[in-house]
């Protein structure tokens, strides 16, 4: 009997050690994952830190020697033909308007979708959603020919409006309405509410987090969209910061310290926003998964 | 009931706005390209005389001018999605598992993961150009100080700019796929891991057991997704290779978006953007199929053993 205790003890004891052990090693391979993964990042900012000749010399170090504030006043510098204060105002611009539109029209269109019965409504949800899976390079030929008839070209309108018909704006809002209790919606009918009301004072104060999260990935994604901007905005003038980033590329290709600077001008926003908001971000982006 | 209670239009007047930016940006686009293939299409020219299926018989006739370098980037976008997609798939979920017990400092390190991925294609390809330049890049600079080859041209030859766009397409997208594969890793509900333990299932079968078929709408999910965002690459190329050497690392999305927006060829462009669909299209149905669910067959297995 004592002789079976120790055995279960000991035994539990060598299995408490191991699973000990087998954390430890878990925490120090994902800290050098993470290690591998953030210093690329690090290095980019320590480079915009140094000067010309520091960002290119061998050995590459890890401490900016002196730090410089160099590039970034060269590439801020009013006037030049990479205007990168101008690229980010517009960027700014861009992803603001074209988060609010998306915002707007897919919770919109969505709530009927979840809380309504009308004829026609599974046939516009069922293309709503089928366009989810049709590949955007058949919409890019096209979509320029719209934007150059309705004059759109080399202009930011182009950035902020056609993007704004997000599918997966409608579906996600979909998902938050139709999983949220009826209850308080049918209560504000019977008080006599319209269903725009109802819509804008009861249902939109309770979606507020999911509103967050959608608008947050819809400025994410437009802020850095690369493909359109490229071919649609050619003047220096009216480029994002990703289309601007490859101007800046060609106008400077080995000039390490001033495209660093550049590249961190275009993710200083981006990055504040994942640092304070992470939470929204990570399980906007999970949740997608889980319920797609 | 009382949903029934409203005006025929109201719905309507919900999704007007809507409707009106996907009809003209997605639909109407969706219907002008096919239309767009049927012609000789320059955006240039006053003329753009209908040439029926021209633009798709010269993209299938060998030697004509169009259909070698399509064909070209077509192969180049299936090397990147072969070489990535497995990577992208099997990395992230070992990431995962390892990250789905709780532990001190666990949302911090998920957040270091998925930091690349909030930067974008132009941040990340251009940062990368830096650190793998083949003179002064950290890249040859650490590989030198492990005593491996410290000389390798990651940008400018192949296979070199293979490994280097799956790799830096991995280090941006590696945290956004964990991410996803840790929320189906919470989903499925501890019992079933405690019932395979109880049967004796060891860590490698109660993964093949429990975890995977847990995991399949996630997977298949994942799948696609991952399949589509490598077919369609663009960015990495366009700034890291600009589709070098030669056009050996040119894909699909560049030679379209090159011919049709560059070029103006628009006809032959809209024409090899279908092509490149109904590919990606016939390769999304058949993950469908692998992943569809397939109980009946698998009972029988299990009472066969």
């Amino acid at each position: 009997m004592s002789n079976f205790t120790t055995t279960v003890r000991a035994g539990s004891r060598a299995r408490r050690a191991r699973r000990l052990s087998g954390s430890i090693t878990r925490v120090v391979v994902l800290s050098a994952i993470a290690i591998a993964f953030i210093s690329p990042i690090i290095f980019m900012i320590v480079t915009s830190l140094k000067t010309r000749a520091d960002a290119t010399a061998i050995p590459p170090s890890w401490i900016p020697n002196p730090i410089s504030l160099q590039a970034f006043a060269s590439i801020l510098a009013p006037g030049t033909t990479t205007p990168v204060l101008q690229w980010f105002a517009n960027s700014m611009v861009a992803a603001t308007l074209n988060a609010t539109l998306v915002v707007i029209t897919a919770s919109l269109a969505a709530y009927p979708l979840a809380r309504m019965q009308f004829r026609g409504k599974n046939f516009v949800f069922v293309i709503i959603v089928a366009t989810l899976l049709v590949p955007p390079v058949i919409l890019v030929i096209p979509n320029y020919l719209i934007v150059s008839e309705l004059g759109w070209l080399n202009s930011l309108v182009a950035i902020i409006i056609p993007t704004a018909a997000s599918a997966f704006g409608v579906f996600f809002m979909r998902q938050f309405f139709v999983g949220l209790p009826v209850e308080l919606e049918e209560a504000a009918r019977l008080d006599g509410a319209n269903r725009f009301v109802i819509f804008t004072q009861v249902v939109l104060p309770l979606a507020k987090p999911a509103l967050a999260t959608l608008a947050l990935l819809a400025f994410l994604g437009n802020w850095n969209d690369f493909l359109w901007p490229v071919y649609v905005l050619f003047s220096p003038e009216v480029q994002t910061l990703p289309a601007g980033l490859s101007t800046l590329q060609s106008a400077n290709a080995v000039r390490y310290d001033l495209l660093m600077a550049g590249a961190v001008v275009a993710s200083v926003p981006v990055l504040a926003l994942f640092v304070f908001l992470q939470r929204f971000i990570i399980e906007g982006v999970s949740r997608s998964g889980v319920k797609g | 009931m009382a949903h029934r209670q409203q005006g025929i239009a109201t719905p309507w007047l919900f999704l007007a706005p809507y409707l009106l930016l996907f009809g003209s940006f997605v639909i109407l686009p969706a219907v002008l390209g096919v239309w767009i293939s049927l012609h000789s299409w320059d955006y240039t020219l006053p003329n753009k005389p209908f040439v029926g299926f021209d633009n798709y018989v010269a993209l299938f006739s060998p030697g004509s001018t169009v259909s070698g370098p399509f064909w070209g980037s077509m192969r180049a976008t299936g090397i990147f999605t072969l070489l990535s997609v497995p990577l992208l798939l099997i990395v992230p979920l070992a990431v995962a598992l390892l990250m789905s017990k709780k532990f001190p400092g666990r949302d911090f390190l998920r957040a270091i993961y998925f930091a690349p991925y909030v930067l974008g294609v132009a941040v990340i390809s251009v940062l990368w150009r830096y650190l793998l330049d083949n003179n002064i890049g950290l890249v040859n600079h650490y590989l030198g100080l492990l005593g491996l080859p410290d000389d390798t041209a990651w940008t400018t030859t192949t296979p070199a700019a293979w490994v280097a766009l799956v790799g830096v397409t991995v280090w941006w997208t590696l945290g956004f796929n964990a991410v996803i594969y840790l929320a189906g890793l919470q989903d499925i509900p501890i019992e079933l891991y405690e019932a395979a333990r109880v049967d004796g299932a060891g860590p490698w079968m109660q993964f093949l057991h429990v975890t995977i078929p847990g995991l399949r709408p996630i997977l298949s999910f994942i799948t696609i997704i991952t399949l589509l965002a490598s077919a369609n690459m663009f960015g990495q190329s366009y700034l890291m290779t600009q589709g070098g050497p030669g056009r050996e690392t040119r894909t699909a999305i560049y030679q379209i978006a090159d011919t049709g927006l560059r070029n103006f060829q628009m006809g032959s462009a809209a024409a090899m953007s279908y092509v490149l669909t109904v590919f990606l299209m016939a390769i999304s149905a058949f993950v469908f199929y692998i992943f569809r669910e397939k109980r009946p067959r698998k009972l029988d297995k299990e009472v066969r053993s």
